[in-house]
């Protein structure tokens, strides 16, 4: 047998404070609220201690971003804006192996993944915004688009500097100032992009980073000063923000959850159909509001795939985050593990059955063995509520309309995904998918020109792409 | 097919026994494979290459890579002078280092062969010769069948045949599976390697129907090119070769092997393909048995990196023979 050696990439390379402060005004400053400890999930130890804002200092960011977009950033010529962005960008991947690092201990997602797509993407999404910065005018929507003002940003812990990067990139291109947010369980890198939009030199108060819990995000959405506000993140937080801002006149736009449907028919190709199931589920620890939740396969290749998925989900190594081999990581926190353990129990206790890899876990830190489930019914629980673990449910289906029939039977509608050699179908099944993003014989990639975004109640509004920019300007 | 004048090869399961009963029922077998995603294969194929192999589990590929080694010289200008020192340096790849294993194979062609079994005998190394108007594989069957032999009666132990690429691209799959087992039957006891030269097969699609026609019709291993078309061997290609070994072992129980050849010269391209034994045909493929590197130049530069992982330096290409 071939064991692989470990091969961690250092830690030293994060270059890990034992305090990190939150950036307000141009400099980094103490917040007044109570400091949080943020913790590496793949150990349990303590990375830092994250000093957070009390309401006070909400209220402190947004005269800074105010002040910043009145005097400078508002009335900036896009071509100087897409300067400072460009240089973000530069500087995201002249310190891209920091980020990575930092990034894995922070967050429990294995290196390869932040190293490969987290942070090249993040620093892709403002090389693409920063073009956009002077030529807004011909993004089509309208002769002389204006920015909004003052924005207030929330985002997750899934992707946190990737999401940082989502949110920071259009408001910047498009004049807007920025109040943003980072997760609770996930300040790290957020700060550390501060420190380069710092070195950046980006203007004081155009950019204001503060750290803390749900309490520092309602006070931040809720602000009245706030033009708009761009949240990630699970839905019910998402319904109390837009019940807050209804009627204020201030505009929203929210990505929510999701269930999404990974759809096989029979003459897909079924080899790497399988590796677009493991990437749709079991990327990020299927942590991933788009993830390939569930699998749709129809009956006629159901055993033969399952089988093949069987075998190559053993294959997965799940292990330490900074390990290069690693190909998933650590559960964010206790309490997802918690709320992970809780849905996979109720599908054993609602029949269905459940396959486990046989894959060794480490002792300490949060972990959870890659599941599949079969003979799921779209009654049971783990077919319908967002998991956001690395747990997959597997149903079937007949015919193509019982396919889309099945898909589209839930309350969100993030993402899709089709596998079939038949193009005809695949134009087809897109038409009829009720879902954001459609992806063909692929699934979870993402790129800074295709917009992003979900319907019903996986939120409304859009990232990325020309169609994204429209939630930033007054059009 | 034309009547074939040996029987199928192998006890085949009924719905794979039912795939040789004729032309027809072999198109209708292949063409209903599930087809392969290029994009997904490659991306398949770049990620698995990201794998970190680093000191013991370095060690042991190196070693392993070595004694997969079907170390070979395919030149019209070849000699029994560079046959013999090719063969010396199979027998001893390394000199100054005894405890390197030996290759598992040398290859030459069919007129060198006697004098590889000469210079090999009393060692276990096989004798590989390449048969069948290699490496067009333009000739009539009657031949490649004598090109066969005579490699055979020479003392080869493992036969590399080339498919008649002609035939399958205009789909006469038919007369490729007879000419595959006819040349089986030619070989007795040697080991056959069919080359599907997947480099003029273009497509993934064709990769993979050849794979289970070269299967079918009884093939030991699978290998993807002369060396002489380029591109030779990839790793995307070499991955939906594995797939097909991993699919007949599922339907039939066999172990056939894999040998991607041409174009993999360095220790890093090597465990690339390595790791994709080990996780996508499985591990009991990482054997001498089961896979091989059809080469030349690589053997040396996995010596020398023997030599840095145990001396804990790089030492240069003048420390190892160049034969």
């Amino acid at each position: 047998m071939w064991e692989y050696a470990p091969a961690p990439e250092s830690r030293d390379i994060a270059n890990l404070k034992p305090n990190y402060r939150m950036f307000v005004d141009g400099q980094f400053v103490e917040g007044s609220g109570e400091p949080l400890k943020t913790v590496n999930p793949g150990t349990e130890e303590v990375l830092a201690e994250v000093s957070t804002a009390a309401p006070a200092d909400v209220d402190k960011a947004v005269k800074a971003a105010r002040r910043a977009y009145d005097r400078v950033w508002g009335r900036m010529p896009g071509s100087e804006r897409a300067k400072y962005i460009f240089r973000i960008a530069r500087l995201i991947q002249e310190r891209s192996r920091e980020l990575a690092v930092l990034e894995s201990l922070d967050n429990g997602k294995p290196i390869k993944e932040s190293r490969d797509v987290d942070v090249p993407t993040a620093a892709a999404h403002f090389f693409y915004h920063a073009g956009w910065a002077d030529k807004l005018a011909y993004a089509g929507h309208g002769p002389d688009p204006r920015p909004l003002g003052v924005v207030g940003q929330v985002i997750p812990w899934n992707f946190p500097l990737l999401m940082a990067a989502w949110k920071i990139a259009p408001a910047l291109a498009t004049g807007n100032t920025v109040v943003l947010k980072p997760a609770e369980t996930t300040p790290l890198t957020a700060l550390v992009l501060a420190e380069i939009i710092q070195q950046a030199d980006l203007p004081p108060g155009v950019v204001n980073i503060l750290a803390g819990a749900g309490d520092v995000g309602a006070a931040v959405v809720s602000h009245p000063d706030v033009d708009k506000v761009a949240f990630t993140g699970s839905t019910d937080v998402g319904k109390t923000i837009q019940r807050q801002l209804a009627g204020t006149g201030r505009r929203l736009t929210l990505e929510l959850g999701g269930k999404a449907a990974n759809i096989v028919f029979d003459d897909a190709p079924l080899d790497q159909a399988v590796e677009g199931i493991v990437n749709g589920i079991f990327f990020n620890q299927g942590h991933v509001c788009c993830a390939g939740s569930r699998l749709l396969v129809q009956e006629s290749v159901a055993e033969e795939l399952l089988e093949k998925l069987h075998v190559r989900v053993s294959t997965l190594r799940v292990g330490d985050p900074l390990d290069k081999n690693t190909d998933v990581g650590a559960i964010n926190s206790r309490e997802q593990l918690t709320k992970i353990q809780e849905l996979v129990e109720s599908g054993d206790a609602e029949g269905a059955q459940r396959w486990t890899s046989a894959c060794p876990l480490p002792d300490k830190g949060f972990y959870f063995a890659p599941t599949v489930f079969s003979n799921v019914s779209q009654a049971m629980r783990i077919a319908r509520e967002e998991i956001f673990g690395p747990v997959l449910s597997v149903l079937t289906f007949r015919t193509p309309d019982e396919a889309v029939a099945k898909a589209n039977n839930t309350p969100y509608g993030l993402s899709a995904g089709i596998w079939t050699e038949k193009g005809s179908r695949i134009l087809w099944a897109a038409q009829k998918m009720r879902a954001g993003v459609v992806w063909a014989n692929t699934f979870n990639r993402f790129d800074p020109t295709a917009p992003f975004g979900g319907y019903q109640e996986s939120g409304f509004g859009r990232e990325g792409g020309r169609t994204g920019l429209e939630a930033y300007l007054d059009v | 097919m034309a009547a074939p004048t040996t029987p199928p090869p192998a006890q085949l399961p009924p719905a794979l026994a039912d795939a040789v009963r004729d032309d027809a029922s072999l198109r209708r077998f292949l063409h209903g494979l599930p087809g392969v995603d290029q994009v997904g294969v490659e991306q398949r194929a770049a990620g698995l290459g990201t794998r970190s192999i680093k000191k013991a589990s370095k060690m042991w590929a190196i070693d392993t890579a070595i004694s997969m080694v079907d170390l070979t010289t395919l030149e019209g200008a070849d000699t029994p002078g560079k046959v013999r020192s090719l063969a010396a340096k199979a027998r001893r790849p390394d000199p100054d280092h005894p405890d390197v294993p030996r290759v598992a194979a040398v290859c030459v062609y069919p007129d060198m062969v006697g004098t590889a079994v000469e210079e090999l005998r009393g060692t276990d190394i096989d004798i590989a010769s390449v048969a069948t108007a290699f490496p067009s594989g333009r000739s009539s069957l009657k031949v490649k069948l004598e090109d066969t032999a005579y490699a055979v009666d020479a003392g080869a132990t493992e036969i590399d045949m080339v498919i008649d690429r002609g035939a399958f691209l205009s789909g006469r799959y038919g007369q490729v599976f007879d000419e595959i087992a006819q040349v089986k039957h030619a070989c007795g006891d040697a080991h056959l390697k069919v080359i599907l030269e997947t480099g003029e097969l273009a497509t993934y699609d064709n990769v993979r129907r050849a794979s289970w026609l070269a299967l079918l019709a009884g093939g030991d291993f699978i290998k993807t090119s002369t060396g002489k078309v380029s591109p030779a061997a990839t790793l995307p290609v070499t991955h939906v070769m594995l797939q097909a070994v991993r699919d007949w072992h599922t339907q039939t129980g066999e172990l056939r092997g894999v040998k991607p050849a041409g174009g993999i010269r360095t220790t890093k391209d090597a465990i690339k393909y390595l790791v994709a034994v080990h996780e996508v045909a499985g591990p009991q493929w990482l054997t001498p048995t089961l896979f091989r590197f059809g080469a030349s130049t690589l053997l040396n530069d996995l010596l020398m990196q023997r030599r840095t992982q145990l001396a804990g330096h790089y030492s240069g290409p003048d420390y190892v023979t160049v034969d």
